[in-house]
């Protein structure tokens, strides 16, 4: 039995719904030594802002039970450089490329996207509208429905490329943000971006890291992610690319089954970058023991 | 660089808090440079999810050694490792010591569990490099001279050796090296090789450090291992970047 794969978030069509989240592939070059690319979804890149940014100081990481927290603080390379020596790199992979975009103003959105909106190897925009680690301006978009609705209709406005809005968990109901990211023109929402924890050292008193607080990922956050995925689910007719702890295809399946399109792979790239790969073909031995035609047909299929 | 599976074969416990653990791994044995790492994966569980990043030892043959001190949960894991047990290593990573160059001695400066990576380094060299070996640990029972030679030992305690730092029993034998041309390799905890790369560029020595740094992926892609450059404008990553810099490179 041949199964079909493929998956679509809106105009976005992906030959099979595993991509690699942002901020955990870089810009694809390095974990290329460990994996093939090509067989994937697609890869979103590290977080890009209009300059390059140098990021936050160390201690950026620290581990937890069964998770991790950061605070990279958005290093990048910024816009120019990106397309001047990664895009070429990047052109080859014959994989979707999802270009993820951070700012600390509208503009700087809507100019990043004008920017790459000419670059055909970007096949859609991810707006990160969620680092909990970045503050500039007094704004935190993430938590503000308002602005997360004024970016969408912006960047919309900037370019035809589908756009996916990165959604903050950190917020009392994220089914709020998806509606109006729908109302707005966005294509489709990726839920959920890290959660807001910290580390104390007993013996200093200090924080382990020194951002103070930093994301949580890793399958700690796994029970957290499914909740607003299927929230969503339930209230939003919008497409989902659920992320949060995935650490192998029975993760990738529950995402699905409670109603993401395709998934996003985080914290796993780092301990074994080839999980894209094997999830994938775990993905298809489900479908076939379970006589699944077509992949996407798992989405919200939840029997609740 | 590799993903490895690789078997246990030999674990031994060489003091009180430190082990010599031997792999069957023959791609990376046959493609590491000395002062690479790799990151190992202690457990199958999430918790703890994280690989854990050890230098690598010594390489012989198809095998590679590391060397490591119960620290945390990951070490006491690893440390229950038994003979043909699977460990999966990712690796050789990082960038190496250079060590070819003009230079008659080397002198390898290392503070407690830092002596790692040197046993290696000293096979590596040509035969016509002398070897001079500073050693610090806190106490006597700490200190590790396993794979090096031609040793002087400090202890914090001065329960064994110069009754000081490292770095102060390297000034006090300087003299006598400086005879002849060198280069210094150093490796330990980050406020020792402050401490020597403070000394080193005050003298103009020439001088490689291999820095420690909590890391996530170890090659580069979780950004999570910033060392600031010394012009102040940027990040390093030590994992992709280092572990080892000319010490005139790097903030630490």
């Amino acid at each position: 039995m041949s199964i079909d794969l493929s998956v679509n978030i809106g105009a976005l069509k992906l030959k099979n719904p595993v991509l690699l989240a942002s901020g955990t592939v870089g810009y694809g070059n390095e974990i290329a030594q460990f994996t093939d690319l090509s067989k994937l979804g697609g890869i979103v890149t590290k977080s890009l802002s209009l300059k390059p940014r140098k990021g936050n100081p160390p201690q950026r990481i620290v581990e937890t039970p069964s998770g991790m927290l950061n605070a990279i603080g958005l290093a990048n390379v910024g816009v120019e450089v990106f397309i001047k020596e990664k895009i070429p790199f990047l052109k080859e992979l014959n994989t979707t490329l999802i270009c993820n975009i951070a700012a600390s103003t509208i503009e700087e959105y809507v100019e990043c996207v004008n920017i790459l909106k000419g670059e055909e190897t970007i096949k859609a925009f991810e707006i990160n509208v969620s680092c909990p680690n970045v503050k500039e301006g007094g704004l935190e978009f993430g938590n503000d429905i308002n602005a997360v609705g004024r970016i969408t209709e912006k960047v919309r406005a900037a370019t035809n490329k589908p756009i996916i809005i990165k959604l903050s968990p950190n917020v009392s109901r994220i089914s709020d943000f998806a509606k109006t990211v729908k109302q707005n023109g966005g294509d489709a929402v990726s839920a959920i971006n890290t959660l807001v924890g910290t580390s104390f050292d007993i013996n200093t008193r200090r924080p382990k890291i020194k951002n103070v607080t930093g994301g949580l990922s890793g399958p700690a956050i796994k029970p957290i992610a499914l909740a607003k995925v299927l929230e969503i689910k339930r209230n939003v007719d919008i497409p989902i690319i659920g992320i949060g702890g995935i650490m192998n295809w029975k993760d990738a399946v529950e995402f699905m089954i409670v109603g993401a399109s395709a998934i996003q792979l985080g914290t796993v790239n780092f301990i074994n970058p080839n999980a894209g790969v094997e999830i994938l073909q775990g993905l298809e031995e489900y479908c076939r023991k379970n006589s699944i035609e077509k992949l996407s047909s798992l989405t919200g299929s939840y029997q609740i | 660089m590799y993903i490895e599976k690789a078997k246990v074969e030999s674990i031994e416990k060489i003091n009180e808090q430190t082990f010599l653990l031997k792999l069957f791994s023959p791609s990376i044995a046959s493609s590491a440079k000395p002062g690479q790492f790799c990151n190992v994966k202690v457990s199958e569980r999430t918790d703890p999810l994280l690989r854990r990043p050890f230098s690598i030892c010594n390489v012989e043959g198809e095998s590679i050694y590391f060397l490591f001190d119960i620290h945390g949960e990951g070490t006491k894991l690893l440390s229950h490792k038994k003979f043909e047990d699977e460990i999966e290593i990712l690796g050789p990573l990082g960038k190496g010591f250079v060590y070819d160059g003009s230079y008659e001695t080397a002198v390898i400066v290392a503070g407690g569990l830092g002596t790692a990576p040197f046993p290696f380094l000293i096979n590596r060299l040509s035969k016509d490099k002398k070897v001079a070996a500073f050693v610090g640990a806190r106490s006597k029972n700490l200190v590790l001279q396993h794979g090096l030679k031609n040793i002087s030992v400090a202890t914090d305690d001065g329960s064994v050796g110069f009754h000081g730092t490292v770095v102060d029993l390297l000034k006090k034998e300087i003299s006598s090296i400086a005879k002849n041309k060198f280069r210094i390799f150093g490796c330990g905890p980050n406020p020792m090789m402050k401490a020597l790369q403070k000394y080193a560029m005050e003298n103009n020595f020439d001088c490689q450090i291999s820095v420690e740094a909590a890391m996530a992926c170890g090659f580069g892609i979780c950004q999570g291992c910033p060392i600031e450059a010394s012009d102040g404008e940027s990040y390093l990553l030590v994992c992709k970047d280092g572990p080892v810099f000319d010490a005139k490179k790097v903030k630490i």
